[in-house]
């Protein structure tokens, strides 16, 4: 087998110099009622042909050639040559976590600077290293809460993505951490801040808002915050959208911010792998989960870094951690980091603009529901949103979509994204076929 | 003898901070097709931003030379062997690389109509399949980012099928030789987690855990092989007890590549286990992620899976998502796609008989390398280890030589270092895992490696406290850096 780089000599030759006379003598220690008795019922192994033709026919089976105006949490937007050229270099890809400082300082600079650009972009003063995904986390920011503020109470507005509060649901119930959702109101789309101030009581650990929010909107942050604040709760901000970054305020008011860097040339890739990051305030640092780069020096005198305040993390704390996270996402934070550079601070602005023309421009054609100010998504009322879908896969596009499956009272409504790569011919059919 | 490298020259690099300069870009966008739009009128003038303080300013040949000189600073499985224990540092494909990035897939959007997404689906459910077959289970959740995400979804299964029986108990019981994420985990899953020392020949002790499981134990967290590199010799026996008492058999699948072809956890007692894709199934570590840690399990726990779950319906495969009794999701849409489209791509390179064969020859480098090496170090354990083997530094500690020193050294034979003081039990751990992917000549160059630093230890202790002198950055202040952290660039 081409992976497996032995002779059938070299194997004898090894085999002989453990005295053991047969490969199956390797595995006579393991009790007989363990052994498995009959091969693996998988067919025989095939030719790097055979691999590449399997998944083209998987490939055709999926959508291909179509126009998308999908977003909801994963963005179509172009990714960079220089990305794959640099995160498929071998140093990058078959490298392990950066333990061994010495030899692995071009992935721990490379971290570090993605740690610094996300504290540019968010206007917080310390990131880490990265996370498993944008939903992961959410759970791991209010967690970070809980442990700083002492309790336990959790509000999430129901306008933030719904699988990441589905996610942190899941995470949140065995905990001892109840959440309970907030509202948004229906004619602007953003948060009801009343409805949130109702609900904030002294023992609210967290108030957890996302803006752009799940229908496109940039959400009240700072009026959340101000709430969340007087009570003694963090204020955490989720964003999905990285791009939006680009030309939004940081969301400064916020004590934690945990987002998805999906949009960072990251591709869909069906929902994953992505990566998530966390930052925040300076005091927060020691309850922060993930990995974390700091700078140092070497025996010499040289700047260098290095994996740090590790004491946070389950390898030394076990059962104490802060999060039982062991890895971050390092080769996906890294085509976040290709990206952030490519684009640089004018060219990360140029795309975000040409995302809001783009999607006011097709806002432009049909009337957005929610009268709040949107980026490159936005909500929009069609009484049979699956017809409306059939009838634009025929011209061969992907519509918006649909919200009954995670608002009810929205059944009536889809999402719509357009993003740099949406082409004016293909949002005027998708006017044409709502309208 | 150094007889694998020999010094060569690399590049220094300032951040990209340091080298950006106002006005360079790297990019070129489309015209824009459509009217320009005031920001500051779209969006309102107070949430828009002047610029991002600090963000980078570079050409696209400074952007590329910048990556690839930061590249040459790493050491990587392409480079030679990276004996991590625990981590399986094998082989990455590039085949693989190569059909997660097919248009089709790479480009696929989670909510895009099933009818459209069938090649993706059917990916995974092969891969499930797969999975299944492998580790003796029933069915398989793909939606795990990475091993220690697995555990929690483990974790949480077993206490929702125990909750459904009329009580969720309240500890985790886990051998002292574990990884740190079980003890991690069980704590957020609401347990408390109570130790179990491992016996005098470094595997679960029975006569202990029959002791110590009551009607309060929810499972058992085990590794098999554990992190010694042994099989456990009773897990069948240790099944039986938690069974009698209605506790479960849950198994970390980290050490999976010493079974695959050989064992099958199903069929030894195991209730519910993750694998780590990134680990037994080649997918590149990339530094640190992304992984996928598939969490597969018998029968009874079904039900409780996370959702969606894939369904075949008619010629068609769709999602169901009402499954009232499942855990919900513990992360956003499917899993991580890319990943199982590599793991798929490993298994179907080897194919069944293929898969047991890279058992067998992962398992023999690390005998052999234990037979070449036990002359010069200390083996805390006899009993005959699989795909890893543990040293302890026993002999160099009296000689003021450590195993992180060792290590270190290491690194000046162009190696990268074998995993540090782990596992916990063993004092000054030297945990050695070549993977299948070595070759005979790689193995005696690592082995050679190892017996000259043990004779560097006996005559010049010192030279080893030192290493490694090859590289371009020498030994890191790691204490300074946690005591005055510096997370972030600033402008001087």
């Amino acid at each position: 087998m081409r992976y497996l780089p032995k002779s059938d000599s070299e194997r004898r030759q090894m085999l002989e110099a453990c005295g053991v006379a047969s490969p199956e003598e390797l595995f006579s220690h393991l009790p007989e009622a363990v052994r498995l008795k009959r091969p693996l019922d998988l067919p025989p192994g095939i030719s790097e042909y055979e691999i590449v033709d399997y998944f083209r026919q998987r490939a055709a089976e999926n959508a291909n050639g179509y126009a998308s105006f999908l977003g909801a949490g994963v963005y179509s937007h172009f990714r960079p040559v220089l990305v794959d050229s640099v995160v498929s270099r071998g140093e990058f890809l078959t490298s392990y976590t950066p333990y061994q400082a010495e030899i692995s300082q071009g992935t721990l600079t490379a971290i570090f600077e993605f740690q610094t650009m996300i504290c540019q972009l968010t206007g917080m003063d310390v990131a880490n290293a990265s996370m498993y995904d944008g939903s992961t986390a959410v759970p791991e920011a209010v967690s970070m809460a809980v442990r700083s503020t002492g309790k336990k109470r959790v509000l999430i507005a129901r306008s933030v993505h719904p699988e990441y509060r589905e996610v942190l649901r899941t995470y949140a119930r065995h905990q001892g951490m109840p959440v309970e959702g907030f509202g948004y109101l229906p004619e602007a789309g953003t948060i009801d801040l009343e409805d949130l101030d109702r609900k904030t009581d002294d023992v609210t650990a967290a108030v957890v808002v996302q803006s752009p929010n799940f229908f496109g909107i940039v959400d009240k942050v700072k009026a959340a915050a101000e709430i969340a604040h007087r009570r003694g709760a963090l204020l955490i901000v989720v964003f999905t959208e990285a791009v939006s970054l680009g030309l939004l305020e940081p969301p400064a008011d916020a004590d934690i911010v945990a987002g998805e860097l999906q949009s960072f040339a990251i591709s869909p890739s069906y929902g994953g792998p992505y990566a998530g990051v966390i930052a925040t305030r300076e005091k927060f640092i020691r309850q922060m989960p993930g990995r974390l780069v700091g700078q140092t020096t070497d025996s010499r005198g040289n700047r260098a870094f290095c994996l740090t305040l590790s004491t946070r993390e389950q390898h030394i704390r076990r059962e104490k951690a802060t999060s039982n996270i062991c890895t971050n996402q390092a080769l996906i934070a890294l085509m976040a980091t290709v990206l952030m550079t490519v684009y640089g601070k004018q060219g990360l602005r140029e795309l975000a603009q040409q995302n809001l023309a783009k999607a006011h421009y097709l806002a432009g054609r049909l009337s957005p529901r929610f009268s709040g100010r949107f980026f490159n998504e936005f909500v929009v009322r069609a009484s049979k949103p699956d017809e409306i879908n059939k009838a634009l896969l025929k011209k061969k596009i992907i519509g918006g979509l649909p919200l009954g499956r995670f608002y009810p009272e929205l059944a009536d409504s889809m999402l719509l994204c357009a993003t740099e790569m949406s082409r004016r011919a293909d949002m005027d059919v998708v006017a044409e076929v709502l309208a | 003898m150094i007889t694998k490298v020999r010094p060569h020259l690399s590049q220094n690099e300032a951040l990209l901070f340091e080298r950006s300069s106002p006005g360079k870009i790297a990019y070129q966008l489309p015209a824009l097709d459509v009217p320009p739009v005031d920001p500051a009128e779209a969006l309102g003038a107070e949430n828009v931003r002047s610029e991002i303080p600090g963000f980078p300013e570079v050409s696209e040949v400074e952007a590329i030379r910048h990556f690839t000189r930061l590249s040459t600073w790493n050491y990587a499985i392409d480079h030679g062997m990276y004996p991590l224990g625990s981590c399986t540092m094998k082989y990455n494909p590039r085949i693989n690389e190569l059909v997660a990035r097919i248009e089709g897939l790479a480009w696929a959007h989670p909510y895009q109509p099933e009818a459209l997404a069938q090649g993706s689906m059917e990916v995974m459910a092969r891969l499930e399949a797969a999975l299944a077959e492998i580790a003796g289970m029933d069915a398989v959740t793909l939606q795990p980012a990475a091993g220690a995400h697995g555990e929690l979804t483990g974790i949480l299964l077993i206490r929702a099928l125990l909750e459904k029986r009329g009580n969720p108990r309240k500890k985790i019981l886990i051998p002292d030789s574990a990884h740190g994420t079980n003890p991690a985990t069980a704590a957020i899953a609401g347990y408390a987690v109570e130790n179990i020392a491992s016996s005098a020949t470094g595997v679960l002790d029975v006569a202990a855990l029959a002791q110590l499981v009551d009607r309060d134990v929810a499972a058992l967290m085990v590794t098999n092989p554990n992190t010694l590199g042994v099989f456990e010799e009773n897990i069948v026996q240790a099944a039986e007890i938690l069974h009698a008492k209605g506790a479960m058999l849950y198994m970390d699948g980290a050490n999976m590549n010493a079974l695959v072809g050989i064992a099958r956890p199903g069929d030894f007692g195991v209730d519910v286990l993750h694998l780590n894709l990134h680990k037994t199934f080649s997918t590149p570590h990339g530094g640190g992620g992304p992984g996928a840690g598939p969490v597969a399990v018998k029968k009874a726990f079904e039900p409780f899976l996370p959702v969606p779950r894939l369904k075949r319906s008619g010629k068609k495969w769709a999602y169901d998502y009402r499954r009232k009794r499942s855990i919900g999701r513990v992360r956003a849409f499917y899993g991580n796609f890319g990943v199982l489209v590599r793991a798929l791509a490993y298994i179907l390179a080897h194919g069944g008989p293929g898969l047991r064969n890279a058992t067998v020859d992962a398992v023999l480098n690390a005998v052999y390398i234990r037979k070449k090496l036990e002359p010069y170090f200390d083996l805390p354990y006899a009993s005959p280890n699989m795909h890893e083997v543990v040293f302890s530094d026993e002999r160099q500690a009296k000689l003021g030589v450590r195993t992180g020193d060792l290590a270190k050294r290491l690194i000046d034979y162009g190696f990268h270092p074998y995993t540090v003081s782990f596992p916990l039990i063993v004092h000054g751990a030297l945990m050695i895992e070549p993977t299948e992917t070595e070759g005979k000549l790689e193995l005696d160059q690592f082995i050679e490696a190892m017996i000259s630093i043990a004779k560097e230890v006996e005559t010049d202790p010192q030279l080893v406290k030192n290493a490694p002198y090859g590289t371009r950055t020498s030994r890191v202040d790691e204490v300074t850096a946690a005591r005055k952290p510096v997370l972030r660039w600033r402008p001087s």
